[in-house]
């Protein structure tokens, strides 16, 4: 069942080649979230590294941009900070700018040294002693996730365990209300929807009241704990520490959706990621099976074949050639982290999954330099226990329709996945 | 070839060879050495090949860049000896050198 949907999906994926390379180069506008729900992006980004890996786009569907779709090239505007700005006032990190009336500072979306400080303020929950201490909570609810699941019987696995699973995690950070803890996934959905879409699934003001809602919560939280002795949540971690604790609203609301889609929506569609892929890939799946001690390489390996998050944005802040092409200052330079991942000059077979590669932490799914992914080793202990867990109850757990994914050029992953574990 | 001898957090010791020209960084990854895993592949862009060099060294192997003191400010367990050893590059001079692995690598 599961290689004849990929079937389908390949067919699909070879129908948008011949697209992909016989249309006016400069007319590829990867902004376009249509090529990422149907999974057609391959090719684009393949003829775009091979004919113009530095390419402009004057007509983007969020205004020119350039694109970067090679490794090296991606690495040299990611660690180059001193150039290509992060900085929320100047649109920030994704494709699409953030609005002037509703700008949202955010550490991940500011330069030096404001983000220095911000980020120390809240890397300690993903210190070596308290991942220590989460691995075993995040064991026990995996634990019990699995020993829940149904037999026999179709569910969708991104509600079942992505979500749910992330959540938990989230909500522990937090120190969130347990019974409410399902808010943080829908504001961290709410938060990415592309409302400027024509079939976007709610307005801007729709959007901005329910983020606006979001602040109201986490100000009740941030008003307790303000109060109270410094604990080791990231609310009181913030609350306390002088860099932050005089935050406005709208760079509180901004850092907590970091936060929440940084630590939500990224796992999440590793977890179904990771599922997939091994269904596609049966002998990979024979592989892990004969010989569980490589999760170890697999984990960083569906981290780089996923690739969470498709790109970052960064903003010229000076002149610059990159790759030949001269930027000019204030130009919008997308990295794709997904085309990256996928650069043969980089990384060898670079469109397989293959869970024992000799390299598998050399991808570009965190991003490199001062911005890199703060939670990267969380990310990765959440998956090695998911699939530990996975390996101890079943050999096999079936996809039986292809998912469904997300309609964004920014968070790569799936809104849904049917699943089957045979009994 | 010139020696480095990588001592881990727990006090293991593993003496290896690493031809002039690569970074000690490379070299901890043909040696399968636990605990550096050079993510980035050497651009100062990641954090994860973090050690600490012995205050005899120091001259030798020269000092942190700004890159690198910008990537290490995020590290964990920074110490005034900390160097992100993809940037120290081999040499006759540093035939001998001893590194300490720090404790994890984000």
């Amino acid at each position: 069942m599961a290689t004849a949907f990929k079937q389908i999906e390949d067919e699909a994926i070879e129908m948008a080649r011949s697209v992909a390379y016989s249309m006016p180069i400069e007319d590829i506008d990867m902004t376009d979230s249509a090529r990422f729900v149907d999974n057609t992006h391959w090719a684009f980004f393949e003829r775009l590294r091979k004919e113009a890996p530095v390419h402009y786009c004057a007509n983007g569907r969020f205004g020119p941009f350039w694109s970067v779709t090679r490794y090296k090239d991606i690495m040299a505007v990611d660690t180059n900070h001193a150039v290509f700005s992060s900085e929320a006032h100047l649109g920030g990190i994704t494709a699409k700018d953030q609005e002037d009336d509703f700008i949202l500072p955010m550490f991940i979306a500011m330069d030096q040294p404001k983000h220095d400080v911000q980020r120390k303020a809240v890397s300690p929950i993903v210190a070596p002693a308290n991942l220590a201490v989460l691995e075993v909570l995040i064991r026990e609810r995996a634990q019990k996730i699995f020993d829940n699941l149904p037999i026999n019987e179709p569910f969708d696995w991104v509600d079942r365990v992505s979500i749910e699973l992330t959540t938990q995690m989230l909500a522990t950070l937090f120190d969130f209300p347990w019974e409410d803890r399902r808010k943080l996934t829908y504001w961290s959905d709410v938060t990415t929807i592309d409302v400027s879409a024509p079939d976007a699934k709610m307005t801007r003001d729709e959007q901005r009241a329910i983020l606006i809602e979001c602040l109201t919560y986490f100000t009740g939280l941030w008003n307790a704990r303000v109060n109270a002795a410094p604990a080791g949540d990231l609310i009181s971690m913030m609350a306390h520490n002088p860099s932050m604790r005089d935050m406005q609203p709208m760079e509180y609301l901004g850092n907590l959706l970091l936060l929440i889609v940084g630590g939500n929506d990224t796992t999440r569609n590793s977890i179904t990621g990771g599922l997939l892929f091994l269904n596609e890939n049966p002998g990979e799946y024979q592989k892990l099976r004969d010989n569980p001690a490589l999760i170890e390489s697999m984990v960083p390996e569906i981290v780089r074949y996923q690739t969470p998050l498709a790109h970052m944005r960064r903003t010229a802040l000076q002149d610059t050639i990159l790759g030949g092409q001269h930027i000019k200052k204030g130009d919008r330079v997308v990295m794709w982290y997904v085309s990256g991942n996928r650069d043969e000059t980089e990384i060898e077979n670079a469109d397989a999954f293959i869970i024992d590669r000799a390299r598998p932490r050399q991808h570009l799914s965190f991003g490199f330099g001062i911005h890199r992914c703060v939670g990267n080793r969380l990310a990765e202990m959440q998956l090695k226990i998911v699939w530990e867990e996975i390996l101890k109850r079943w050999p096999m757990i079936e996809v039986i329709e292809p998912p469904v994914r997300v309609k964004s050029a920014f968070v790569k992953g799936y809104e849904r996945m049917m699943v089957r574990i045979p009994g | 070839m010139p020696r480095v001898t990588f001592i881990e957090p727990n006090g293991t010791e593993h003496p290896v060879e690493i031809a002039n020209g690569y970074s000690v960084m490379e070299g901890a990854l043909n040696n399968s050495i636990r605990g550096i895993d050079g993510d980035c592949g050497g651009n100062c862009a990641c954090g994860t090949c973090h050690v600490y060099v012995a205050a005899e060294w120091r001259e030798r192997t020269g000092r942190q860049s700004e890159m690198e003191h910008d990537m290490l400010e995020f590290a964990e367990g920074v110490r005034e000896d900390s160097r992100l050893c993809c940037q120290i590059e081999m040499s006759d001079t540093l035939d001998g050198l001893v590194v300490h692995i720090a404790d994890s690598q984000h």
